[in-house]
């Protein structure tokens, strides 16, 4: 028998890890924890039938959230995480020396403890001095912070389930509050390519815009998340994280990355055409691609057949037969 | 007597006799050459897709298994009584056509025209309409007001007792139960005095349902011994919108045919049974779970006011303000928030809550804020809220400049709703009605309480209160002219 966990990426569009073994799976007070160990991504985080994270491909995303922020603020002290309990994102965090202080308050207290158990080269950080974990709720935290933070990184769920109040206007509102004079927020993005994340994409960009001066989005590649492309946001009111980016300091520091490197870092800023139309106007790619043939089959995820379809071709099995 | 002992309740609160029709109606896949037309949703695939199928395959008409609400004689007669029950009422009846129409029922049901009825100004537009339908004359009893705050609050014990003096003759006492933003009178003691006056007591509880669920919070009308009361088991009940109960206690027995006939006046003969299920489900759910749901969205909102008045500029109050008398009692179920402190009306709070983060509150007044929680909250809806208005706080608060203070101006009244509004009538420019009498209500909504009503003098307090209230953004309603700027006034002899 074989054993194959499927991940919808769309109603209509779904990728299947092949399983050797469900290594865990428990309801916590927040949503469903599942760990499985796949034979082409090793083991591999599953929160509510979303792929979190994998083995094989975890360190793209945790380098790009923390090292594109750290890069660009010339002296951070204080960061706080927001989510990330897989503690990957501390881990890239605490390679720089100069931190004093990590916060990182995570909603759910079994997605850390489920990390330390299954992901030991993922949660090596927990014990960094300088850190603090807080088991609550991010936005309950943040709204009651003022100037405390230089790098606010926010590594969370999707915006449907426990991460939800971490895509709105009051979180980054109270987040620009919390942030020192120059701080920086980075937050996860969303992804543009199917329907669902490119609308939630698109409404984080336009929550995002009004509050900091500066508001980018920087793209990388990230295998098992959908369609292989993901975004995160970077925020600032003082920095741009290309003008005010000293690749030479950074290099200085010599930390070894898989992915991230400062010619990277440039270009991950760099975005598709499709993207900056979702992000600046709001053009959905399936409004593009699709001619418009009419209401059913636009909005997708319709389930009824459109037979106005001028394209539509009717094969009169009879004459095949016919004609042998 | 504790509530708790009442509760022991006389039939079985775990039936719900219309549901359990409705399933056997979809079990034995009738097929139906009756109302509605779009039969189970099959003539109206969009709808069915919208609602969803199983919805409209219970959007029936009245048959014999299903019973009929104009004439209950089975399963909504089962399920008007196990209402009764669980609200500790003697008679309760299904209402579809919203709280209005029972409120409606209570005062057709008491007043014959010419008939005086006492009740405090800041009434709904419900009761002022049935006053009109009634030909009752109202006896108005002005509410005190928080001057502080700019609410007005319940009517004070004293001030029912000088009306019942001054009017003998009237056949009722009006009572809100809580009011719009949670005040409760003293209704034990009210519903004393009127019943010695021999006059009746009929109570609004649109916003009261879960009074009847939780020790901790005020008396509900059929605990303080009311005659009648409206229930909006759709606000904070949770069954569908526009589904509501008329209770009756013990002493409307020998008239509750009586009022049934009243109710049938003007009640639909075409009852949904997407409503009527809606009520048999929340009545049971209620009966059953309410006493531990109500306590978690007390605790909510307690939780939300602490919160909220850490932000500071905010004053979220609550049951500090009860006063024995006017503010006797509070409902902890809501959360008013003032927030005129810092600058912003609770408009325009309602307005940036609305348009920049997505939250949607009951309303905002000129001084004041209204969060409703009820069965549905969840926590992190509430965090939601009060990191919004912390946010809100940061981003937009300033200075408060000088504002209305009165969000009650008591009102001068020449003649009865009815009579002004059957009078011959003129429609003018709101500027030029000054000085003339009212022949329709203007009000913002919601709340819906009538800052004029028909048959009342146009002062230049109520005109200067209607034009600040337009200029702050409130939604103005009332008026035949639709963009609320011309007013019906009676033609000058």
């Amino acid at each position: 028998m074989e054993l194959w966990f499927s991940e919808f990426h769309s109603t209509d569009f779904k990728v299947d890890f092949r399983i050797r073994k469900q290594l865990f799976g428990q309801y916590s007070d927040y949503q469903h924890i599942q760990v499985f160990d796949t034979y082409e991504f090793g083991r591999m985080l599953v929160m509510d039938n979303i792929v979190m994270l994998t083995e094989k491909d975890e360190f793209i995303y945790h380098e790009m959230i923390v090292h594109v922020p750290m890069a660009v603020h010339p002296n951070a002290e204080r960061v706080l995480i927001i989510g990330g309990g897989d503690g990957g994102t501390l881990r890239e965090l605490c390679r720089y020396d100069d931190l004093k202080e990590i916060v990182m308050v995570e909603i759910d207290s079994l997605v850390v403890d489920v990390a330390k158990v299954y992901f030991p080269t993922v949660a090596t950080s927990y014990d960094d001095p300088r850190v603090t974990l807080l088991f609550e709720d991010g936005l309950r935290y943040v709204r009651r912070c003022r100037n405390m933070f230089d790098v606010i990184i926010v590594d969370s769920t999707d915006p449907f389930g426990p991460g939800e109040s971490l895509f709105t206007k009051e979180f980054y509102g109270n987040c620009s509050h919390a942030l020192r004079d120059g701080g920086i927020l980075v937050n996860q993005h969303e992804g543009t390519f199917y329907h669902n994340d490119a609308e939630e994409a698109a409404s984080t960009y336009k929550k995002t815009s009004p509050v900091f001066k500066n508001t980018f989005v920087y793209q990388a590649h990230i295998p098992v998340y959908p369609a292989g492309h993901w975004l995160f946001g970077f925020m600032s009111d003082r920095y741009h994280p290309l003008n005010d980016f000293d690749p030479d300091r950074w290099n200085a520091r010599n930390i070894k990355t898989d992915y991230y490197n400062t010619d990277l870092h440039r270009g991950a800023f760099a975005l598709p055409n499709y993207v900056y139309r979702l992000l600046h106007d709001g053009v959905l790619l399936d409004q593009t691609f699709r001619r418009v043939i009419g209401d059913t089959i636009w909005p997708p995820n319709g389930d009824t057949l459109n037979t106005e379809d001028e394209d539509r071709v009717d094969i009169d099995f009879s004459e095949i037969e016919k004609n042998g | 007597m504790k509530r708790a002992e009442v509760r022991r309740f006389a039939l079985d609160q775990t039936k719900a006799p219309i549901h359990d029709a409705l399933l056997d109606y979809r079990r034995r896949r009738i097929v139906s050459f009756d109302v509605p037309g779009h039969k189970q949703g099959r003539g109206n695939e969009e709808l069915a897709a919208f609602l969803g199928k199983q919805c409209l395959s219970v959007d029936v008409n009245s048959m014999k298994m299903l019973d009929t609400l104009i004439h209950p004689t089975g399963v909504i007669m089962e399920a008007e009584n196990l209402a009764a029950d669980a609200f500790g009422a003697d008679s309760c009846r299904f209402m579809v056509n919203g709280t209005t129409s029972a409120v409606q029922a209570m005062i057709l049901s008491n007043c014959s025209p010419g008939d005086k009825i006492i009740m405090p100004r800041n009434v709904h537009r419900s009761a002022i309409n049935a006053l009109i339908l009634a030909r009752a004359v109202p006896i108005y009893v002005n509410p005190s007001v928080d001057k502080e705050l700019g609410i007005p609050l319940a009517m004070s014990v004293k001030d029912v007792e000088a009306a019942i003096r001054e009017h003998p003759d009237a056949v009722a006492v009006f009572v809100n139960n809580p009011t719009y933003y949670g005040v409760c009178p003293n209704l034990k003691e009210i519903v004393r005095i009127a019943h010695a006056a021999d006059m009746r007591v009929l109570v609004d509880e649109a916003h009261g349902t879960h009074f009847y669920f939780q020790d901790a919070l005020p008396v509900s009308a059929m605990d303080a011994g009311a005659d009648m009361s409206s229930v909006s088991l759709h606000k904070t009940g949770g069954s569908l919108t526009q589904s509501s109960l008329l209770l009756l206690g013990p002493s409307m027995r020998k008239d509750s045919g009586y009022v049934h006939q009243i109710i049938n006046l003007t009640q639909t003969t075409s009852a949904s049974y997407l409503l009527l299920s809606s009520l048999d489900i929340t009545r049971r759910n209620l009966a059953l779970r309410g006493e531990k749901i109500y306590e978690r969205v007390i605790e909510f909102a307690n939780y939300a006011r602490d919160e909220i008045n850490q932000i500071g500029g905010y004053d979220a109050f609550g049951e500090e303000r009860c006063d024995g008398d006017a503010f006797f009692a509070f409902d902890s179920c809501k959360l008013p928030f003032h927030t005129i402190k810092m600058g912003l009306s609770g408009i325009e709070v309602y307005d940036i809550l609305c348009d920049e983060y997505d939250i949607q509150i009951e309303f905002g007044d000129m001084l004041n804020c209204l969060a409703i929680l009820s069965v549905g909250d969840r926590p992190v809806a509430i965090e939601r809220l009060i990191a919004a208005l912390a946010d809100i706080r940061f981003t937009y608060g300033k200075e408060p400049a000088r504002h209305l203070v009165n969000e009650y101006i008591p009102p001068v009244v020449v003649m009865t709703p009815a009579e002004a509004f059957y009078a011959p009538s003129e429609q003018l420019p709101l500027a030029e009605c000054e000085g003339r009498i009212a022949s329709e209500s203007i009000m913002c909504y919601p709340p819906g309480i009538p800052i004029l009503a028909p048959g009342e003098r146009v002062t230049p307090e109520v005109l200067a209160y209607i034009r600040y209230a337009k200029e702050k953004g409130s939604r103005m309603t009332g008026t035949e002219d639709g963009a609320v700027e011309k007013l019906y006034v009676l033609t000058e002899k």
